[in-house]
């Protein structure tokens, strides 16, 4: 379809006419996890990025340390990321000029939230999760959709593997719609949360393609950022 | 300086081909504090005093960060300093943001003193009348510049602007020579000697050092060191080693007379300080 609407040509391909598609977005894969304990905040990602059925790399971070305690994971499209992760780093240099302290992470979850929201009509195609330590001392996850639409949570999953990890978060964190009582279950500590985001990353890696290589994870507490790296399959 | 009809305006030269109201401006960086900055061979050091001007009310921000790799101090109309700074950090961000790299410093001293010159050839504006002194660290490796309210910009070795602000130039130049091969905890002690001298005269006999040291600032960025001011507890480490000094080192006031300044043929080939045109940093 041409912009005038007017049908010159079949949409399928035909011999003799060149079609052009240009799509300003691609979709560079790759998979995120969060999950907010009391005093803590575990978020994780792979490091594979991709394009199609290749790969431009298998040791890219997909997690960006914004301040001291807060942690912005990003997925989608690399470019988008890149750009969007640019402009927050200069945001928040501005406001420690002006206001001569850090951004709390609550600060910077709604800066996120408006910053995404400015581009509306040509959005950023990243999934966004933001994790941290809030001002009183306890963790605390957002978690973004593409046009900035925040939601704070205690566990979230995105990016290309995001439906396949979400429902195994909800049943070994959220213990959603299960017979067990209260007493029964396990209290979220930090080593549990981050064996569980190793362990959604492993199954993730069996059956999404565009997830593995190996995941880096960012453990938060008051006292700052803890990175840890685990092998994944590479294939 | 005497009132003439040539300095009204800053867009009027005077018969003597000078820019009266610039000259004025020039005079408003004496009315500040004192502050001295000096460098080695991979630091450079900011010290002010920051005297408040009544006891009730805190001290004046005398020394303003302006990105990891550089700093200010100033001396003069505060107000004009804060206009000055927010443009430095508005530049240098804007410059990380597009290159991913420190805005080098003698580029950034240029790009201030286009800007400073504007308002010395406007009828409607006027020169800003604070001085800078400027510490950074970039690949060329640190620098101290001094930026005047001509829009003048002259790269140091060592400088001290601000009121009583010559005895301290002279303790820098009596002791210029030690300066590069100075360790970082030496060349800081250095700094504050030297702005000892620019204390008004009832501290200096008294010897308060509670008060002295509560009314310096220092700064230091070089080499794996992002721009940082010391806090409280920093400059009491610094005031003691100073004391520890005291017996084997002159006072800044004792008068030698000129034995101890160097000779002109012991300094090192300088095509610095005074460089009164706009020039590129000779690689």
């Amino acid at each position: 379809m041409n912009p005038f609407g007017i049908q010159e040509y079949p949409d399928y391909p035909i011999s003799g006419a060149m079609r052009y598609e240009f799509s300003p977005y691609e979709s560079n894969g790759g998979s995120i996890v969060g999950i907010a304990g009391d005093d803590f905040a575990v978020i994780a990602g792979d490091t594979r990025l991709s394009s199609g059925y290749n790969i431009h790399s298998s040791t890219q971070s997909k997690l960006f340390q914004l301040a001291p305690l807060t942690v912005l994971a990003s997925t989608g499209c690399w470019c988008d990321t890149l750009s969007l992760i640019g402009l927050m780093k200069v945001r928040l240099q501005m406001y420690e000029n002006t206001h001569l302290k850090v951004m709390t992470t609550d600060a910077v979850a709604q800066l996120l939230s408006i910053t995404m929201y400015n581009r509306r009509f040509f959005p950023y195609y990243v999934s966004n999760i933001l994790a941290g330590i809030d001002k009183e001392g306890k963790g605390v996850i957002y978690s973004y959709d593409p046009i900035g639409h925040c939601e704070r949570t205690t566990y979230r999953a995105g990016g290309t593997a995001g439906p396949l990890l979400q429902p195994v978060l909800d049943s070994q964190i959220g213990f959603k719609n299960m017979d067990s009582t209260e007493t029964q279950m396990p209290k979220l500590t930090k080593e549990r949360a981050v064996s569980i985001a190793s362990d959604t990353f492993i199954s993730a890696t069996e059956r999404d393609i565009y997830t593995g290589d190996s995941v880096l994870i960012n453990i938060i507490t008051k006292d700052g950022v803890e990175v840890k790296q685990m092998k994944l399959r590479k294939d | 300086m005497f009132r003439n009809q040539y300095d009204s305006d800053v867009t009027v030269w005077s018969p003597q081909g000078r820019l009266h109201q610039v000259e004025y401006a020039m005079e408003a960086v004496k009315l500040g504090t004192a502050t001295v900055g000096l460098k080695n061979s991979d630091f450079a050091v900011l010290v002010a005093l920051c005297k408040p001007p009544s006891e009730l009310s805190a001290s004046q921000r005398k020394i303003i960060p302006i990105d990891d790799h550089l700093g200010i101090s100033i001396a003069g109309i505060t107000a004009d300093a804060r206009v000055l700074s927010k443009y430095l950090r508005s530049e240098c961000l804007s410059y990380k943001h597009s290159y991913d790299a420190n805005y080098p410093v003698s580029r950034l001293i240029t790009n201030l003193g286009n800007k400073m010159q504007s308002t010395t050839q406007r009828y409607d504006r006027r020169p800003y009348g604070v001085g800078l002194l400027v510490a950074g660290y970039d690949e060329k490796g640190p620098h101290i510049y001094q930026v005047v309210p001509s829009a003048n910009y002259y790269n140091c070795k060592a400088m001290s602007i601000g009121s009583r602000s010559q005895s301290a130039r002279t303790y820098l130049e009596r002791n210029l020579l030690k300066f590069n091969n100075c360790t970082k905890d030496e060349i800081i002690c250095h700094g504050i000697k030297a702005i000892r001298g620019s204390l008004p005269n009832d501290e200096h006999t008294t010897k308060e050092e509670s008060s002295f040291q509560m009314n310096i600032a220092v700064a230091i960025v070089g080499r794996n060191q992002p721009f940082k001011i010391l806090s409280g507890e920093e400059n009491s480490k610094y005031l003691e080693m100073i004391k520890d000094f005291e017996t084997s080192e002159e006072s800044p006031t004792a008068d030698d007379g000129d034995d101890n300044r160097p000779r002109r043929d012991d300094l090192p080939d300088s095509s610095d300080p005074n460089v009164l045109v706009a020039t590129m940093d000779r690689p």
